[in-house]
């Protein structure tokens, strides 16, 4: 509890004592008083209940007075005042000596303005615990010293020291050391991951054994870690249409009720008098209207919505889902139809070159042209042939590369133009080329236009990719799609291992933009689809669908921008579970939403029917508003979604 | 150009007034506030000073909400 709470703890404890105190005294005890001075009794009873009443309530008074200078009449503190400044006024005029009523009623306002604040608090602290990756300092070895700078300070290109136990500040590559990385703040997966010298390292992750040299490959706002916790940082600002409406229903709500408060203290009493001749009863409307004012205040509501998202998406970052919105959350939840990018998503993208087949020259000469012209891409298949190759690559071999984006690269080795790539390629050079039996990425290579052979390169499907499927059908998933710019016999057989509905092969990334589109058409408006891309060059397809999936966005910053959802490790079985978070978030925000405006709905009814006293009422709203709070938090807890 | 501010108010209603409020404002574009992260993202209008719209921001959240403060 920070200053304020506990300054408001102390006067809910001091009011709430005086206010037994005075129910409890006996009566008895004052008699002597008031045969000595006749009718000072009553203004000690006065005065000691306006005493606790203001040392309750006396913020709120202020504030009111604030919002009558500012013309706020709809300002809550200003309702409230008027609610139990009307309750002690209608005492008065009664001589009934019960203030019990207002000072009770403002009591139990402040424990809910407390509780609020204090669940909120305790939230906000959690959340960002949660995702407590920032990184403090980075070790700088100087004079065979370490010394401690902030990271904002690092260069890209200097070496850094992590010792066991710290966290990585930035993101790089190991040149040094080997050791166990704790990567579940990153990933929510808990199973350590072991790093060597010459392999990446992604800020964020704890150094759990070893000693570790690195060079840093990024500043530090450029590093994965500032990009999370920017990312976390700012998501909940995304509204969702929950939120708007609950925003646009406060606003009607309040002002509504007010007005239906001035009706029912105004009309009943003049039709009593004047259309059917009977008496008034001006105390029992007025005390009925200042009960409507109570309940006017549409704080459950207004906390509960967010607070909910708030939870949710915390609760998914923590299972290594990254939300950018509460809007997302809410695309997520109505997701039927979940389109794959095939490599990298499905697939580990990590091919292996299986076999060379009708080479005209020596394997290995093959392999060497292949993989020298694929040189400078970034294509994993490109990667497989140059990890084949197994040597340095010397680019000053290479000149003159085109690309061609579904097909393949050429360019000149050594002088000779050796074009790499798929059929198209070569029917497009004109080329006639010998077809593979074996199922795989097919690389034909041609020589100065004179065909030499193909490289056949396959992909592993992951580990859980099947599992996600099926946990994906039975999280509601109506229809589950793959688009690949492979070739259909490679496609076939992934989608039929998988067991995906629909397959669309030989796709170029415009192919898949538009393909996406027609699938968007066709749908049913209310249903939402999902890509899942690992965004290497799949950012226009996420950008075009209701959802954008990105996967193993552990470094990879294109993804991270073109994405609305982010999966933090590779594992596609994510895909269902933050779906199942969202769903879970979602149920709690429409519990949230009926349950407080049903039962407000029905203290209201009750209240101008005269059943529902300013006790009720004012239970009413605070209890209303506690056990949204709570059911609220229960969206952080997704471990067992 | 759009700014993140930070914000302290008390409660989420009053937070969705100080949104309406900035939004009303001569040099807002668009306006979010965030109450769980206490933040207000503003969006200036072309060639307004953001300094001066932020002193009108702020007398114009104070008059909706007394107790509410930006950070600026």
């Amino acid at each position: 509890m920070n200053k304020k709470q506990k300054k408001m703890l102390v006067r809910i404890i001091v009011s709430a004592a005086l206010l037994i105190f005075l129910k409890l005294l006996p009566a008895a005890l004052l008699t002597p008083l008031e045969q000595a001075l006749p009718g000072s009794v009553y203004l000690l009873w006065l005065a000691l209940y306006l005493l606790d009443y203001l040392i309750i309530g006396y913020d709120i008074l202020i504030k009111a007075f604030k919002g009558i200078k500012n013309r706020q009449v709809f300002d809550e503190s200003f309702l409230m005042a008027v609610a139990t400044a009307g309750a002690i006024a209608l005492a008065l005029y009664e001589h009934s000596s019960d203030y019990t009523e207002a000072v009770a009623v403002m009591l139990f306002y402040q424990i809910g303005e407390l509780f609020q604040s204090y669940a909120v608090g305790r939230s906000r602290k959690n959340i960002s615990e949660l995702m407590d990756i920032r990184p403090d300092y980075a070790n700088i070895e100087k004079d065979g010293r370490l010394e401690r700078i902030d990271p904002d300070e690092v260069a890209t290109g200097s070496i850094i020291i992590v010792q066991p136990g710290e966290k990585v500040p930035l993101d790089g590559v190991v040149i040094e050391g080997s050791s166990t990385l704790n990567t579940s703040a990153l990933t929510g997966e808990s199973l350590p991951r072991d790093i060597t010298a010459g392999e990446e390292i992604t800020s964020g992750c704890i150094n759990m054994t070893g000693l570790l040299k690195i060079r840093t490959s990024k500043e530090f706002g450029e590093s994965t870690v500032s990009k999370i916790l920017d990312l976390v940082e700012n998501a909940s600002s995304r509204k969702s249409k929950s939120e708007d409406f609950i925003s646009k229903f406060a606003r009607i709500y309040t002002p509504a009720v007010c007005l239906s408060a001035l009706l029912l203290a105004l009309l009943p009493p003049l039709i009593r008098m004047l259309a059917l001749g009977l008496a008034p009863g001006w105390e029992t409307w007025i005390y009925r209207a200042l009960t409507f004012l109570v309940i006017s205040c549409p704080c459950a509501l207004v906390i509960s919505i967010p607070l909910s998202f708030f939870a949710g998406i915390g609760g998914a970052s923590k299972a290594g889902v990254l939300v950018k919105g509460s809007n997302y959350l809410e695309t997520l939840a109505k997701t039927r139809i979940v389109v794959f990018d095939k490599t990298g998503t499905l697939t580990q993208g990590v091919f292996e070159v299986e076999g060379i087949h009708h080479s005209e020259l020596e394997n290995a000469k093959l392999l060497e042209y292949a993989a020298l012209a694929e040189s400078s891409s970034s294509h994993p298949i490109s990667k497989s042939l140059q990890r084949a190759y197994g040597k340095e690559i010397d680019r000053s071999r290479v000149s003159n590369v085109r690309e061609i984006s579904g097909h393949g690269v050429i360019a000149a080795v050594d002088g000779r133009e050796v074009a790499a790539g798929n059929d198209k390629l070569m029917e497009s050079l004109g080329v006639s080329y010998i077809g593979c039996h074996s199922v795989g990425t097919i690389i034909h290579v041609a020589i100065d236009g004179r065909y030499c052979g193909h490289i056949v390169i396959s992909d592993i499907v992951k580990p859980h990719a099947a599992e996600a499927i099926k946990a994906l059908k039975a999280a509601g998933v109506r229809r589950t799609v793959m688009l690949t710019g492979d070739i259909e016999k490679v496609a076939a057989r992934v989608g039929g291992e998988l067991g995906i509905d629909e397959i669309y092969s030989g796709l170029l990334p415009a192919g898949k933009v538009e393909k996406v589109e027609e699938l968007l058409a066709a749908k049913d408006a209310k249903e939402k689809l999902a890509f899942v891309g690992d965004g290497i060059n799949d950012a226009p397809v996420l950008g075009r669908a209701d959802i954008g999936i990105a996967m193993g966005a552990m470094g990879s910053d294109a993804a991270i921008e073109a994405a609305d959802v982010v999966l933090m490790d590779d594992d596609p079985l994510k895909i269902s579970k933050a779906i199942r978070i969202s769903r879970k978030c979602l149920a709690i925000v429409y519990q949230n939403i009926v349950f407080a405006i049903g039962i407000k709905l029905i203290c209201l009814v009750l209240g101008a029917v005269g059943i529902a006293n300013m006790w009720l009422a004012i239970f009413a709203d605070v209890g209303v508003m506690i056990i949204a709070v709570l059911n609220a938090i229960r969206a952080l807890f997704v471990s067992r979604v | 150009m759009k700014k993140t501010y930070k914000i302290d108010v008390d409660c989420a209603n009053c937070a969705n007034k100080m949104e309406e409020a900035a939004k009303k404002t001569a040099g807002v574009k668009d306006c979010v506030v965030n109450f769980m992260t206490l933040k207000m993202n503003v969006e200036f209008a072309e060639g307004s000073d953001p300094a001066a719209v932020m002193e009108q921001v702020r007398k114009n959240c104070k008059k909706v909400e007394s107790d509410c403060e930006i950070f600026f």
